[in-house]
């Protein structure tokens, strides 16, 4: 938990922070509903015994009371997916619609991809892009166990992605679910934080911001991009968005978040970053007792 | 006629007569075994198209891309074709097999469990085709695809791959 002192002077009640991540994380799943609706599924579950409590701030998303979600009938049939709660909240803050190019940057394994195309009634074009070929195998098995047939997964670096392999050259959205230094989930990995160093985080937030950056350029004027991380660290959140505001043509504009949350910073280690950035959120993991997460939604705007 | 280059996605040929490679089944050939043998209405099919990468080895997809495309993947495979019995995929049928009328083969709890745990068993009951079957069984009200079996002489051989079989 050491590494985790510098955030002290940036988190409300650091004690009850520093306690919910000693505490293990229950076991969640999304459920799926290309291949069915949730009530069929919550029935199927009741059938099977299992005790579940749908989360208030979106019904597709339950805890389960079991020790083993895999060997459930509805993880048989794709009609649940496990998937931690706050892993959730990315693409629905990015609402993609049926019908829509998406692009999801760092997609392996897949939980949010398929999700992406589960709000698009499995109706238009999700890319799944990472530059991870092992990762890739694991996202293609959860694509095709969860039916999610408008799905299309490519193999390369997000930093210079080329459409030209597509018959459209810009997307509506685009999710960059970056890679990080995975702080929010110590709770799932207890080692996460074994290997922490700054000099770690200063590597990822480079290579963060060269995908942030490309998937502004590769997303329509007026369209819509979300950068999310599973970690504390300014310098690969705030920091990251700031930098992509200050070299492209977008803004950080609000959304609707139905947990507890903390703004955006506006300053960190002498770097001051524009009030927009107060508009991002924090969700750290003793507000809604999950994992850590930070979110900010994008609007391109003309050059 | 040119032969399958089995690293691309090629999209299928809407019908036998404007096929240019070698052996690949067509759009409409594919949709009629899915009816024939399945009784799936061909109107299921209407927003997705179907392609071949790897030989024999059909796609299924509802996205937008232009043919031939070199990527990972697109949509889900969804049949094996290029051999005397084509051969759905476990995958494929859990998401379209509810679409199905015929040539399917309902199993009790036990029964379903076994064939989830990728077992074979004795089900002499069966009067029906013999051959690839979608095996279902009753969740939640309704009746549940749970993948592809292969009927021969009173055995119901279950197809579900390694990676998807599950000890329930
Ligand atoms: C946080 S994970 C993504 C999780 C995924 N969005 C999900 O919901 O299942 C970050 C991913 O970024 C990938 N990645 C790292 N660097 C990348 C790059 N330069 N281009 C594309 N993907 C990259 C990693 O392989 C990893 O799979």
């Amino acid at each position: 938990m050491e590494p985790l002192e510098r955030y002290r002077p940036i988190i409300d009640d650091f004690e009850a922070f520093l306690a919910a991540c000693e505490r293990p994380l229950g076991n969640t799943v999304r459920v799926n509903t290309i291949k069915g609706s949730v009530e069929r599924t919550l029935e199927a579950l009741a059938d099977d015994g299992i005790a579940y409590e749908q989360a208030d701030w979106n019904p597709r998303v339950v805890r389960l009371e079991t020790d083993s979600p895999g060997s459930t009938w509805t993880s048989f049939h794709g009609l649940t997916h496990g998937q931690e709660e706050v892993s959730a909240v990315p693409p629905v803050v990015l609402d993609p619609q049926p019908g829509e190019r998406v692009w999801d940057s760092c997609a392996a394994p897949g939980g949010k991809a398929t999700q992406l195309a589960a709000l698009m009634d499995d109706r238009g074009t999700v890319v799944a892009n990472d530059n991870n070929l092992g990762r890739i195998s694991a996202l293609r098995f959860n694509a095709e166990r969860l039916g999610a047939t408008s799905l299309a997964v490519t193999n390369a670096d997000a930093r210079t992605y080329s459409l030209k392999r597509f018959p459209f050259d810009e997307f509506d959205r685009a999710l960059v679910d970056a890679p990080c230094s995975c702080e929010g989930t110590i709770r799932k990995n207890p080692d996460a934080l074994d290997n922490w160093n700054e000099g770690h985080i200063s590597s990822v937030s480079g290579i963060q911001k060269g995908i942030l950056r490309r998937a502004v350029q590769a997303t329509r004027e007026g369209g819509t991009v979300v950068y999310s991380t599973c970690t504390f660290a300014p310098e690969e959140n705030e920091a990251v968005v700031q930098h992509t505001l200050d070299n492209e043509s977008c803004r950080v504009v609000d959304f609707d978040l139905g947990l507890e949350h903390s703004p955006g910073l506006s300053e960190w280690d002498g770097e001051t970053f524009d009030d927009a950035l107060e508009r991002a959120a924090r969700i750290y993991p003793h507000q809604n007792d999950t994992g850590g997460f930070f979110l900010a939604k994008l609007e391109v705007t003309a050059e | 006629m040119s032969d399958n280059d089995g690293q691309q996605f090629d999209r299928l040929p809407a019908t036998a007569a404007e096929r240019t490679v070698e052996g690949r089944a067509s759009r409409e050939e594919v949709i009629d075994y899915f009816e024939d043998r399945f009784g799936i209405p061909p109107e299921t099919f209407a927003d997705y198209t179907f392609w071949e990468k790897g030989a024999g080895k059909i796609w299924i997809y509802a996205g937008e891309a232009s043919t031939p495309l070199g990527i990972e993947a697109i949509g889900m495979t969804c049949l094996r074709t290029r051999q005397e019995h084509w051969k759905p995929t476990t995958d494929f049928v859990q998401r379209f097999g509810q679409f199905a009328t015929d040539c399917v083969i309902e199993l009790e709890r036990e029964q379903a469990r076994a064939f989830a745990a990728g077992e074979d068993q004795n089900l002499e009951w069966w009067d029906g085709d013999w051959g690839y079957l979608i095996a279902a069984h009753e969740l939640a009200g309704d009746l549940e695809p749970l993948g592809i079996g292969l009927y021969v002489h009173g055995e119901l051989r279950s197809m579900v791959p390694k990676g998807r079989q599950r000890d329930i």
